[in-house]
């Protein structure tokens, strides 16, 4: 079959297990996480390749896909249901020379060379699905072109302190990076890597291959391609990215990525119409604020009834907050259902639980005296709790309490 | 029981638009907002998708811009099919018909679409009414009697003026219809048809290519009134909620009848939902100090004042300080700050100024035109 040439195609990496948020991803992979009352981390790379014109999209799964499978489709929430290119989901496959599990980042590229050769690209584009942003990658792959790069990382500058916890780049005056250490001790430089890389397809084809060879390799585009082509002195750029990008890989983070939407001084505005983030919505009424409801400082989505108290929240579609509830400075995930008078402070609940009467989940940080025992609490994907039961600050809830 | 695989669902898109011309001066009824963020083809669309039916003719005349616009390819309703699914028929379709004067002639200029359906039966709906019907037992009740002509009805308690809008059916204790009411001039307890009507598609065909001949457009008077004695006339009593609007002030009734919990379950019950066109919009914000008790907001919305007992559709802004009470906001108005609003409807695109007052009644609620700034 003969395809059309695609100046640019974008792989996504989505098959990290995304271990850090223990129960949230118990059953669904990272990019899979609800996220902002009703989207999923993925919508935000989706959406970012489709606003940039990007339409083929190959996006890699390996860790319990199912959620992120049924949640693709066909791509047409993103309009990327095309008849040429697309949205492809790209599990692992066997071989005539046998199976193989994706073992890294660049070797998940490496065995779907075929796809992306069908299309002939002059670039691809490599994104994951671990990140809350907004950013047009066609001035990104311009940049790359104008500098007549081999590969382009975008790069945010990060206060010194946090450098240490990121891949951080030294560039010099015209933005061509010499330099890479994956979380170094000792930062020479605050520019850290987005894990956006631009690269022109001949080239990263190549040393695919050549990394692929390597037996001693990691197959890890950060430890073995990167470090690679800067040996060859490659002509490798740092693109500047100055917008918001929160990276949403622990429970922590999450939390605070969510609580960001409430909050009208972060730069993270998801009503612009010139850059939407697109999602596949439920099929659900408006939401209705009953007569007794108390609802401030919260973002509330479709198909919520609201009977309690919501103060500092995000509420997905389908939540039931029952007369007498409170919920605080806390994320519930779509078609859970709060009883009457149970208390919901600082945590995080997954998709269709069932928090009983009178139960107390979390607490607030001033009521407890040992700080260090304080944290967001968390109940994963499908728990019941029963009536007045407790989870306390820090709990990791996954099944029925 | 029938094979919905085996009906034509057809919805006419612009009837009894004189009784709403507030709201359908420049689209058609079918595409006039309800409930925050549906349109009335909502309603009778989605009845038909839910009931199993795959192949959906919309009959427009005119002002089908923002229909066409909100049906797109009919992929919300699964209706976006290799066979079958969602089809738009505009006037001046068919070679000889044009801009139709009543539902015959209407059919007349779709008769193509019903033949190559190849249905065995048809069910054909108005889109003036907010109700989520399940049409399989419609369907069955119209096979099993072996009728011609089955209409389908609801007991109603309408004044004199209302009436005078609507077809009102008499029908007997075996459920055949033995006198057709054309815009009554009565009141009180009645069945008042809701203009769904199903045929068999070969029947249906009959009686277009003979009003054809005789031109005949107006199927009350040429066919259920004239024909009543020839033709086996049934009359289905549909015993769920519905609401026909046939003036503004039954469109407001219809909107604040969303608040109450049953009929709000009802109308979007989760297994037969209502379905309507997707906006990527994010879910709506409360800011700080806001008060919003028992109302309706859509996604998109952002409440900054005190909101009771309203309809907020997709993209309102209620600003600080500001006050709005039983009310209907349609899509992007924007209530500035301080500025009060009660007993009113807004039309799209509506921007109320900072400190002003508008006030109506509930029994004449006040109505602000698209785009206005007051």
């Amino acid at each position: 079959m003969n395809h059309i040439k695609k100046e640019c195609v974008a792989m996504l990496l989505a098959g990290g297990q995304g271990s850090r948020l223990y129960a949230l991803t118990q059953d669904m992979a990272k990019p899979a996480v609800p996220y902002g009352g009703k989207y999923r981390i993925i919508d935000f790379p989706l959406s970012n390749c489709v606003n940039s014109g990007i339409d083929t999209v190959g996006v890699l799964t390996q860790y319990q896909p199912m959620v992120l499978n049924e949640y693709i489709g066909n791509g047409q929430p993103w309009g990327l249901d095309r008849a040429h290119g697309g949205v492809h989901v790209l599990p692992p496959y066997e071989t005539a020379s046998g199976k193989s599990w994706y073992s890294g980042t660049a070797n998940a590229i490496y065995q779907n060379i075929g796809f992306i050769d069908r299309y002939n690209p002059e670039y691809v584009v490599i994104l994951s699905g671990d990140h809350i942003y907004k950013m047009n990658y066609a001035k990104m792959v311009d940049f790359h072109k104008k500098n007549n790069a081999d590969a382009t990382i975008a790069v945010l500058e990060v206060p010194w302190e946090e450098a240490p916890r990121f891949g951080i780049m030294s560039a010099n005056e015209n933005g061509e990076i010499y330099e890479f250490a994956e979380k170094p001790k000792e930062p020479k430089s605050n520019l850290a890597s987005m894990g956006i890389y631009v690269f022109t397809w001949s080239k990263l084809r190549k040393y695919l291959i050549d990394n692929e060879n390597d037996e001693a390799a990691t197959k890890d585009f950060g430890k073995n391609i990167i470090p690679a082509m800067l040996d060859d002195k490659q002509k490798m750029m740092a693109y500047h990215f100055d917008g918001y990008w929160k990276d949403v890989g622990t429970i922590d983070s999450l939390w605070e990525a969510n609580m960001d939407v409430l909050d009208p001084n972060v730069p993270l505005d998801l009503l612009d119409d010139s850059w939407k983030i697109y999602s596949r919505n439920p099929v659900m009424p408006p939401h209705y604020a009953g007569p007794n409801s108390q609802i401030e400082n919260s973002m509330v989505a479709e198909g919520c009834d609201i009977n309690g108290m919501i103060d500092f929240s995000v509420l997905f579609a389908g939540v039931t907050v029952e007369e007498g509830a409170i919920v605080r400075d806390s994320i519930i995930m779509p078609n859970t259902v709060i009883k009457k008078g149970a208390v919901i402070e600082y945590a995080i609940v997954g998709e269709d639980c069932v928090i009983g009467e009178g139960a107390h989940i979390g607490e607030r940080p001033e009521l407890v005296e040992d700080k260090s025992s304080w944290g967001v609490a968390v109940i994963g994907h499908h728990v019941n709790v029963s009536d007045k039961a407790v989870a306390p600050p820090k709990a990791m809830i996954s099944k029925d309490i | 029981m029938a094979s919905m695989a085996n009906v034509l669902g057809l919805i006419f898109a612009n009837m009894h638009e004189q009784n709403l011309p507030e709201l359908t001066k420049a689209r058609a009824m079918a595409s006039v907002p309800f409930g925050s963020k549906y349109r009335m083809v909502d309603f009778p669309l989605s009845s038909m998708v839910n009931s199993g039916i795959t192949q959906v003719g919309i009959i427009t005349r005119q002002n089908y811009y923002s229909l066409m616009n909100h049906l797109g390819m009919g992929s919300e309703w699964d209706l976006a099919r290799k066979t079958g699914g969602l089809h738009i028929l505009t006037p001046y379709g068919r070679e000889g018909t044009g801009m139709y004067r009543g539902r015959l002639e209407a059919l007349s200029g779709a008769a193509d679409f019903i033949r190559e359906s190849n249905a065995e039966y048809v069910i054909m709906s108005d889109s003036n009414f907010v109700a989520n019907m399940d049409l399989r037992p419609i369907i069955d009740f119209h096979a099993d009697n072996g009728a011609d002509i089955t209409c389908v009805y609801g007991k109603v308690v309408y004044t004199s003026e209302r009436a005078s809008h609507q077809t009102v059916l008499c029908v007997d204790g075996d459920n055949v219809v033995y006198d057709v009411l054309s815009h009554p001039d009565m009141s009180g307890e009645m069945n008042v048809a809701l203009n769904i009507y199903v045929m068999r598609r070969r029947f249906l065909e009959d009686i277009i290519r003979e009003s054809e001949c005789r031109a005949q457009y107006s199927f009350e008077t040429d066919i259920l009134q004239h024909k009543l004695h020839e033709y086996k006339i049934m009359g289905y009593k549909y015993d769920g909620y519905f609401e026909i609007i046939d003036s503004l002030r039954t469109y407001y009734k219809a909107t604040m009848d969303m608040m109450k919990r049953d009929i709000r379950r009802e109308v979007f019950a989760l297994d037969t939902p209502i379905y309507t066109k997707v906006r990527d919009v994010a879910p709506a914000k409360y800011g700080i100090d806001c008060d919003v008790k028992g109302s309706l907001i859509a996604d998109g919305c952002i409440i900054e004042g005190t909101v009771e007992n309203c309809v907020l559709f997709r993209g309102v802004k209620v600003g600080k300080g500001a006050v709005v009470k039983n009310s209907i906001l349609l899509q992007n108005t924007v209530i500035e700050e301080k500025a009060s609003f009660i007993d009113a409807i807004t039309d799209k695109d509506v921007t109320v100024t900072k400190n002003r007052t508008i006030t109506g009644s509930s029994d004449y609620p006040i109505f602000v035109n698209k785009g206005a700034t007051v």
